[in-house]
């Protein structure tokens, strides 16, 4: 991929963005983010900080892989506790960025937009730079935006439920009313033939945990999203064609000896 | 012979064992007031090499299948009633999901399962089986090592002692000290657990049952008396004793899904400690020197103990190599 990625003050080459949990071992979870050839990777700071920094042994290889970490505030839910969790990954991790998550509801782990716009909006006056996980709606984003958010991501279905793009007309929409802000697809994403869809929507760059960490082969799945994103990618660029209802064949019909006038 | 043995958890007792059965003198140095009653304490005793095939390589299914034996024959502390893994209706995906990463299971449905474990008749439509699978009360399991020690003349335990008091000059040493040979194992790190034990006479199982759930996945363990060991968070910190409010209110969630009258049980005993881990989560028998360090048990402690305790006596007393456990390059370990 040619073209870079803008996400704040970075520029990547790489649009995947990879989550730390629940891989079999440390060794495998580096393993999959060097196959996947992710530039940045989230980590929750929630439950791994402990009492204090206890969980510094498991940061340390994080750090050792030499990508960017973008903390995340999983597991928040209320706008308070996420901007607590975000000052506190700031301090241990030393980058502005941070992958806001306020829960709302804990069967669909979906995000509470209001205290997401609320958190937001402290956190971007503080010097953060904000990457929301939101729902595909118009006006969130619009908020989150005006909140101070140069950055949006949009789930493809509840975290961890592998169900692909939910909503595609959402997310088409959502892509076609920013244009210009980048757009990155934060959960749900199940197989690379979804990622690659996302891609093809005009998707900036996916985010994905448990596809990757959850497979048989972990090392092996990081490796296909990482070129199902490529291709996913490379054919937006490539400008596809509009599908239509009537085949239409690929070989000129006109002046072959017997063309069987009937199928043309 | 003369061997040290320093730490007496499941790792150190069961390689004592077997140093003392192969002839050798053996003193067991133990910093705490009694064996078993680090990391091993908290232990959840399912001998369930099968079901790790989810999470963990196959070396360790292959290394955790010695265990069996050893616990029901050798050192006969487990009950053999296999392992019953159930799920919510709704976080099905995560059973047919299990089904396939595992071996060694039968299907079972509604009635089947209410036949294994009355007290869960109607509570769950599907559940696998893994009858082979075992599981003991490490507490015990503990104290019956170290009867079995005490027997032999040879050897001599050294309580509320530290490694360092132990000067006199030995063969070798074999460092059984989980995440506090640190010191000498850089890259060892701890992985959080936390625990729970339950006491309730309303419900009895004859065997461990695993709840699969995508973010709170829990295990209770039997362990007789109206007991049931509630097991156990994974969490990559290091802090060692501190159990969060978090942490009991997922346990005891969970608890709760698989039989609602753990809602009326007695909590008896929280507790808190870390496993011992290599970044591959795989076990080690390292050689510095003359001292063997046994290490990266990780959350299989019972369930490799006996395989790399055999390993450590060979390998220091035969010098024989056991690529699985010592090749440096952990590609190399699992192929072996």
């Amino acid at each position: 991929m040619a073209d870079k990625l803008r996400l704040y003050d970075a520029e990547l080459s790489s649009r995947l963005i990879v989550g730390t949990a629940q891989y079999p071992s440390p060794a495998i979870l580096s393993d999959a983010i060097k196959a996947s050839h992710a530039e940045i990777v989230t980590v929750s700071l929630r439950r791994e900080a402990g009492g204090g920094r206890a969980g510094q042994a498991f940061w340390t290889l994080i750090r050792e892989l030499g990508v960017r970490v973008l903390p995340n505030t999983a597991g928040c839910r209320t706008a308070k506790e996420a901007v607590t969790t975000a000052q506190m990954a700031r301090e241990v991790f030393g980058t502005s960025w941070v992958k806001l998550e306020v829960i709302g509801e804990d069967d669909t782990l979906q995000p509470d937009v209001f205290g997401l716009v609320e958190a937001a909006g402290i956190l971007a006056r503080d010097g953060f730079q904000v990457f929301p996980y939101m729902t595909e709606d118009l006006v969130v984003a619009e908020k989150l935006l005006g909140a101070g958010c140069e950055v949006l991501m949009p789930w493809g279905a509840p975290i961890g439920s592998g169900r692909g793009l939910n909503n595609r007309f959402g997310l088409e929409a959502l892509r076609k009313h920013f244009p210009n802000v980048p757009l990155i697809v934060d959960a749900g994403i199940g197989t690379p033939s979804h990622a690659a869809a996302a891609m093809e929507l005009g998707y900036d760059a996916v985010l994905i945990n448990t596809a990757i960490a959850k497979a048989g082969d972990p090392v092996a799945m990081a490796r296909a999203f990482a070129l199902a994103l490529e291709a996913g990618h490379l054919a937006r660029g490539a400008d596809p064609i509009e599908p239509r209802d009537m085949a239409e064949p690929s070989t000129p019909q006109i002046g072959r000896a017997f063309a069987d006038l009937s199928h043309a | 012979m003369k061997i040290r043995i320093i730490g007496a958890g499941v790792a150190g007792l069961t390689c004592a064992y077997e140093f003392a059965r192969a002839g050798a003198t053996v003193e067991i140095v133990e910093r705490a007031s009694g064996p078993g009653l680090g990391c091993s304490f908290h232990a959840g005793g399912m001998l369930a090499p099968w079901c790790e095939a989810e999470s963990a390589e196959p070396l360790v299914v292959r290394l955790g299948q010695e265990a069996l034996g050893y616990w029901t024959k050798t050192v006969p502390a487990a009950e053999t009633h296999g392992t019953l893994v159930v799920t919510p209706p709704r976080d099905r995906p995560d059973l047919v999901r299990f089904a396939r990463l595992t071996s060694a299971h039968e299907k079972l449905d509604a009635a089947g399962i209410a036949k294994l474990e009355p007290d869960l008749a109607g509570r769950f439509d599907e559940a696998l089986f893994y009858s082979q699978e075992a599981h003991l009360d490490p507490r015990a399991a503990m104290a019956m090592l170290a009867e079995r020690l005490r027997d032999y003349p040879s050897v001599a335990f050294r309580f509320n002692t530290e490694a360092e008091a132990a000067t006199e000059p030995v063969d070798w040493t074999v460092d059984c000290r989980g995440f506090s040979a640190r010191d000498r194992l850089a890259d060892l790190r701890g992985v959080k657990g936390e625990m729970l034990v339950l006491a309730t006479q309303e419900i009895s199982f004859q065997r461990p049952v695993r709840m699969l759930h995508p973010r709170h996945p829990v295990y209770i363990v039997p362990r007789g008396d109206g007991r049931f060991m509630i097991g156990a968070t994974m969490i990559e910190n290091e802090e060692r004793s501190r159990v969060t409010a978090r942490s009991v209110l997922e346990l005891l969630g969970a608890a709760y899904a698989v039989h609602p009258a753990f809602g009326e049980a007695e909590i008896v005993e929280t507790g808190s400690d870390l496993r011992p881990a290599f970044s591959d989560n795989l076990p080690r028998l390292k050689l510095i020197d003359h001292t063997l360090y046994v290490n990266g048990l990780f959350r299989h402690g019972f369930l490799l103990s006996p395989a790399l305790a055999r390993r450590a006596a060979e390998a220091v007393l035969k010098g024989t190599y056991f690529p699985e456990v010592m090749d440096a390059d952990p590609c190399e370990r699992q192929r072996a």
